[in-house]
């Protein structure tokens, strides 16, 4: 009578063969899964590599490693002003979150540190603050940035005790120029043109200078 | 002889070299005051070595190369420095540059070098000379010369083109260079030939400068070339095409050998020179002047004396226009280089640099202002024209969209921003001012990430350094309280067993195997990194100063695992 | 950047969008002209009403998505659009079966992808494919030819009260007819091709007309290619794959097949060559790309005409190489300089988006 049961009642039949088929491919998984087990996760290292590297601190980790290292667990990827908003988009992309706003300030433009030399008492304090030893100098002695090593991280402002470091902007040369994309089908590319002021005041150069 | 290979595409573009080809060669007036950028070259900009209220004489170097490709700039007047400072310079940007500013006495007073016999001097003192002469290509790459000549080093040259052709409408500068100093361009050709070990000569010429051509046979079939140049010379005449003068396209239409994408014409046993940088060249070892003069095309419907002019390095350019007679009112556009390669200037008050070989003060008939962009209709009249054989309505799709790794896998990097497409587009895309543009994103998304890794890794750097002086500080600890122990057991010996160091001796063991793996893997780390480091500085690719960080940091996680392990051992043997 | 423009510097070709189109425009005079000649005013009506049409709805759509509307219909192309659409329909079509192709070609076809340079479609033929699954029967009643400029044909106010559907019944019949191929396509199995055409299935002169209108488009399709609004590439290569393949067919059985001539003219077949494919947005690129569309399109004729359900089939034949136009694209990229040998297809550049996800 049972095995009447087991053997003519195709429901039972179904689920039997279902069921054992799970277990098999489920046992196959679970050991695949610890037999292939990557132990470093990588998308900490591709993560790492889409932060700008300021090192800065402004995510409230102690750099962009360890943010990185954040983000992978589960962090918001909105917290990088340096990187600003395409440093978001980029996250956004490769792991698949939404694209949210930054939280904080964007920075408008890249900036370097500046020591006014005459000002600094060579306290080494924002020597031992940045991130990137990008300022040179010895105790008592005074002390410069490396312009091409900064970073623009601004760790070294606060510590200084004479407040002599400033945040200037990036100094740029005709090489950094880039050339604008064009306006887009139904725009005019805007060309630049001779200015009817600049011709004039040429023109008298020209004639007495 | 002349056999006509062909490279794809191109366009056939009003030539307009009429009116400024028909006048001979003049001489311009000396300007006053001169305005020499520091960059006026490819490269680093140079350093200055006057100083303000100093006196300098013509052809006085004023500034020192700075770096691997860099160039020396000259005093082209005799007179007193003014100031060092920011001035217009002509770039597409419109922007400002580091100038020196030189106020000319009129006397022109020359301070020239020695004069070389090139015939009898080693290969060394003749690139030293080219490099002191400050001597660039002059077809507008500007291009240190003497560093073409050493790629010689690491490639084998077989030919050397002079590159007349001379493509793009408007410019004469070559054309005139060549009807007037025939003989020099030649010798120039010889010197570099030399230089270069190239066994032959091709001057590769376009059709539609027949005197320039003349002046050339007359020349080459003169009784005292042989004694002048060591390899023969082939004169090859090819028919006027847009871009012929493209140095990738001219290789392959004068010799049929392709440059390989991202390479060079070096790479094919070729080398490129431009008629005027060879007679710079040859000025500046047989006569021994520096650059400080060329030739520049005036043109344009708003001059009433086209025409080519010798112009002093650093002469206003409103100066030359208004000797050739500009009806100033009537230009719309002032363009410097050609129409199709060139770019447009916002004012006239900017100095002549090395690469200036044209002015256009075009009126509005001729350059009308560019019609709105349309829409692309996919008529593939770019594709047709485009001389590196790109699909370049794809690589509008995909520029306009930013989307630049779809745009370099359509070789965006092949293209050479002739314009021929943007000739063509009957909708007025400016197709190569995207693919600049997209170009210049890419690098700079590039240089932005190499710096960042950069950052990254002298940050590495130092928390390896932090790491190592803690380490060592513990080691030191562990030794002064290793120390302190023994006295006291030794003072106490055998009166009392401390029991804290049994499980400190178990911890010790253990910590001293893992930390000699760690001190083995740090080790190899190291040798890792030297052996990067010797490779780059070995073939040159590579950020060197970069790798020096990574190798710094190597070593110091070494000494820090290495003080770990010491420090390790004290305590074991402590424990003992 | 070219600050030097071909438009701007009076050369051979025109070579400015809106020109371009202007040249097609005329190009397509001799056609319509020949067409008026032997089917009467309907032509006219049609091209005219259709080309009102085109700009309009082109109008509308432009409004609602708040584009520039002078600049974009400065480049002609709807009305080119609408001229091509109104010349392949029957002659007189009422005005709903224009507006019902017109809204297809203008608003769903080009319009709601973008605008010109985003259609994947020919605009005039999508609207052509969709008329003829919709509404067969007026699709393939074609106005019998009427002599010169319509001698016996309706006058100009019978056509107009034709477009609007007031046809007094009587007069239905001067509007059918059937084109040759039509005809050709529907002859009885048993009766032989020479039989059939002894048998005067069509009104008097069809088949001259029809020719006639052929030679006519041809007219216009030279104009362009020596004026260079086109390349040689796709007509060549189109009217060679069709008159090899329907010269094989003939050869192999001329009593069931079609002559290659009558394949040539009898039809659509140089009015698509030289008008419809050539519309370079929806057509392949290269130079090899363009061979291959056009020769895919003249064998897709023959293989409609000879074994599907249409007797004409240039516009099924477009529509179906338009969808292969990526495909082809992709694989007859050319060489570019200084790579020894061309991209054949794109190869996705693996990077770490694939890994992460």
């Amino acid at each position: 009578m049972l095995d009447f049961v087991i053997i003519d009642n195709g429901i039972v039949l179904a689920i039997v063969a279902l069921a054992s088929l799970s277990l098999v491919f489920g046992a196959l998984l679970g050991f695949a899964g610890e037999r292939f087990r990557v132990d470093d996760d990588p998308i900490v290292e591709h993560i790492d590599a889409l932060l700008p590297q300021t090192q800065c601190g402004q995510c409230g980790y102690p750099g962009c490693k360890p943010y990185a290292k954040a983000i992978s667990e589960g962090e918001a990827i909105n917290k990088c002003p340096p990187g600003g908003d395409s440093t978001i988009r980029d996250l956004a992309d490769l792991l698949g979150r939404e694209v949210r706003p930054l939280d904080g300030e964007a920075e408008d433009m890249p900036k370097v540190a500046y020591i006014r030399e005459d000002e600094c008492i060579g306290c080494t304090k924002c020597i031992q603050a940045c991130p990137v030893d990008a300022i040179l100098g010895a105790a008592r002695h005074m002390h410069t940035v490396i312009i091409d090593e900064c970073t623009g991280c601004d760790l070294c402002v606060d510590p200084c005790p004479v407040d002599c470091i400033d945040m200037v902007p990036r100094p740029s040369t005709l090489d950094d120029w880039q050339w604008p994309f064009p306006a887009g089908p139904g725009q005019r590319t805007p060309a630049p043109g001779l200015i009817a002021t600049d011709r004039a005041s040429a023109t008298q150069g020209a004639v007495h200078g | 002889m002349a056999r006509d290979f062909d490279f794809p595409g191109g366009i056939h573009p009003p030539q307009r070299k009429q009116a400024s080809a028909q006048e001979p060669l003049r001489q311009a007036p000396l300007p006053s005051r001169v305005v020499l950028p520091l960059k006026q070259h490819t490269g680093a900009p140079a350093e200055p070595c006057v100083i303000p209220g100093q006196r300098v004489r013509t052809g006085e170097c004023i500034a020192i190369a700075q770096g691997m490709i860099s160039a020396n700039i000259h005093a082209s007047i005799s007179g007193e420095i003014r100031s060092l400072e920011e001035h217009a310079v002509p770039h597409p940007s419109g922007g400002k540059a580091p100038c020196l500013i030189i106020d000319g006495d009129g006397q022109d007073e020359w301070q020239r070098l020695p004069s070389l016999d090139w015939h009898q001097t080693d290969r060394d003192a003749l690139v030293e000379r080219l490099q002191q002469a400050g001597v660039v290509g002059l077809g507008g790459a500007t291009f240190p010369t003497q560093i073409k000549t050493c790629s010689r080093d690491d490639h084998s040259i077989d030919t050397l083109i002079v590159n007349a052709a001379e493509c793009e409408p408007y410019i004469t500068a070559d054309d005139l260079t060549l009807r007037t100093y025939a003989p020099d361009v030649v010798e120039g050709a010889g010197l570099m030939a030399l230089l270069c070990g190239a066994k032959r000569i091709v001057i590769g010429i376009e059709d539609d400068k027949p005197e320039a051509l003349a002046a050339l046979e007359a020349h080459l079939h003169g009784t005292d070339i042989g004694n002048q140049v060591d390899v023969p010379i082939e004169l090859t005449v090819i028919s006027t095409r847009y871009p012929s003068g493209g140095e990738k396209q001219l290789v392959k239409r004068l010799l049929n050998r392709e440059v390989p994408s991202r390479g060079l014409p070096i790479d094919v046993g070729v080398l490129c020179h431009n008629p005027g940088t060879l007679r710079a060249a040859i000025r500046a070892v047989r006569d021994g002047e520096p650059l400080v003069s060329r030739i520049i095309t005036l043109t344009g419907a708003a001059l009433h004396q086209p025409g080519n002019i010798e112009a002093r390095l650093g002469t206003p350019m409103h100066a030359l226009l208004a000797q050739a007679g500009w009806h100033e009112a009537a230009v719309s556009r002032l363009v410097m280089g050609g129409p199709l390669m060139g770019f447009e200037l916002s004012q006239a008050d900017l100095p002549v640099v090395k690469a200036s070989n044209c002015l256009i003060a075009a009126t509005t008939e001729e350059l009308p202002a560019q019609p709105p962009e349309q829409p692309c209709i996919r008529c593939g009249a770019c594709e047709t024209a485009c001389p590196a054989g790109l699909l370049p309505q794809q690589l509008y799709w995909h520029t306009r969209s930013h989307d630049h790794d779809k745009a370099e896998l359509f070789n965006l990097f092949d293209c050479i921003e002739c314009g021929a497409c943007d000739f063509v587009c009957p909708s007025h895309i400016p197709l190569a001012q995207y693919f600049r543009a997209a170009k210049d994103s890419i690098r700079f998304r590039h240089h932005e990430a190499r710096k960042a890794e950069h950052a990254r890794h002298r940050f590495e750097l130092r928390q390896a350094r932090t790491e190592r002086e803690a380490a060592e500080k513990e080691a030191r600890r562990q030794a002064r309280a290793a120390a302190v122990k023994r006295k006291s057991r030794d003072r106490s010996a055998g009166e009392r067993h401390e029991t804290t160091l049994d499980t400190s001796q178990a911890t010790g063991g253990d910590d001293v195997k893992t930390l000699r793996i760690a001190q083995a893997a740090a080790k190899a780390a190291v040798r890792k990194a030297e052996k990067a480091l010797a490779r780059a500085s070995e073939t040159g690719d590579g950020d060197i100063e970069d790798l020096e960080v990574q190798l710094a940091t190597a070593q110091e996680n070494l000494k820090a695992t290495e003080s770990r392990l010491e420090a390790a051992r004290g305590t074991q043997e402590n424990a003992q | 950047m070219s600050l030097m423009h071909a438009s701007q510097t009076a050369a051979r070709q025109a070579s400015d969008s809106g020109r371009l189109m202007g040249w097609v425009i005329t190009a397509t005079l001799p056609g319509i002209v020949m067409l008026t000649w032997h089917f009467g005013w309907g032509v006219i009506t049609n091209v005219l009403l259709a080309a009102v049409m085109g700009v309009g709805l082109e109008t509308l759509v432009l409004r609602l998505r708040r584009r520039p509307v002078a600049t974009t219909l400065s480049d002609n192309s709807a009305l080119v659009t609408g001229i091509l659409l109104g010349a392949s329909l029957p002659p007189a079509s009422p005005w709903w079966l224009l507006l019902v192709g017109m809204t297809m070609a203008i608003v769903v076809t080009k319009q709601l992808f973008g605008g010109l340079g985003h259609n994947p479609f020919n605009p005039a033929m999508a609207g052509y494919a969709l008329l003829l699954v919709s509404f067969p029967v007026d699709m393939t009643q074609w106005a019998a030819p009427h002599g010169p400029f319509g001698a016996q044909a309706p006058g100009v106010i019978d056509t107009l009260a034709h477009v609007v559907g007031m046809t007094p019944q009587d007069a239905a019949d001067t509007w059918t007819g059937a084109t040759a191929l039509d005809a050709f396509r529907n002859k009885p199995e048993m009766l032989m091709a020479s039989e059939f055409w002894a048998s005067s299935p069509l009104p008097e002169g069809t088949l001259a007309a029809w020719y006639s209108v052929s030679l006519a488009w041809l007219a216009g399709g030279l104009l362009l290619l020596y004026k260079r609004i086109i390349d040689w590439h796709i007509p060549v290569a189109l009217i060679g794959s069709l008159i090899v393949a329907a010269t094989l067919l003939y050869a192999i059985d001329p009593s069931h097949y079609g002559s290659p001539l009558f394949h040539l003219l009898g039809g659509a077949t140089l009015f698509g060559a030289f008008f419809i494919a050539t519309d370079p947005v929806s057509a392949a690129t290269s130079r090899r790309g363009k061979l291959l569309y056009g020769a895919g399109i003249g064998l897709l004729i023959m293989v409609i005409r000879t074994t599907g359900a249409y007797p004409d089939a240039v516009a099924f034949a477009v529509l179906l190489m338009n969808f292969s136009v990526p495909f082809i694209d992709y694989y007859t990229q050319p060489r570019a300089y200084g790579h020894s040998r061309p991209r054949r297809g794109i190869k996705p550049k693996i990077d770490h988006d694939e890994e992460s996800s």
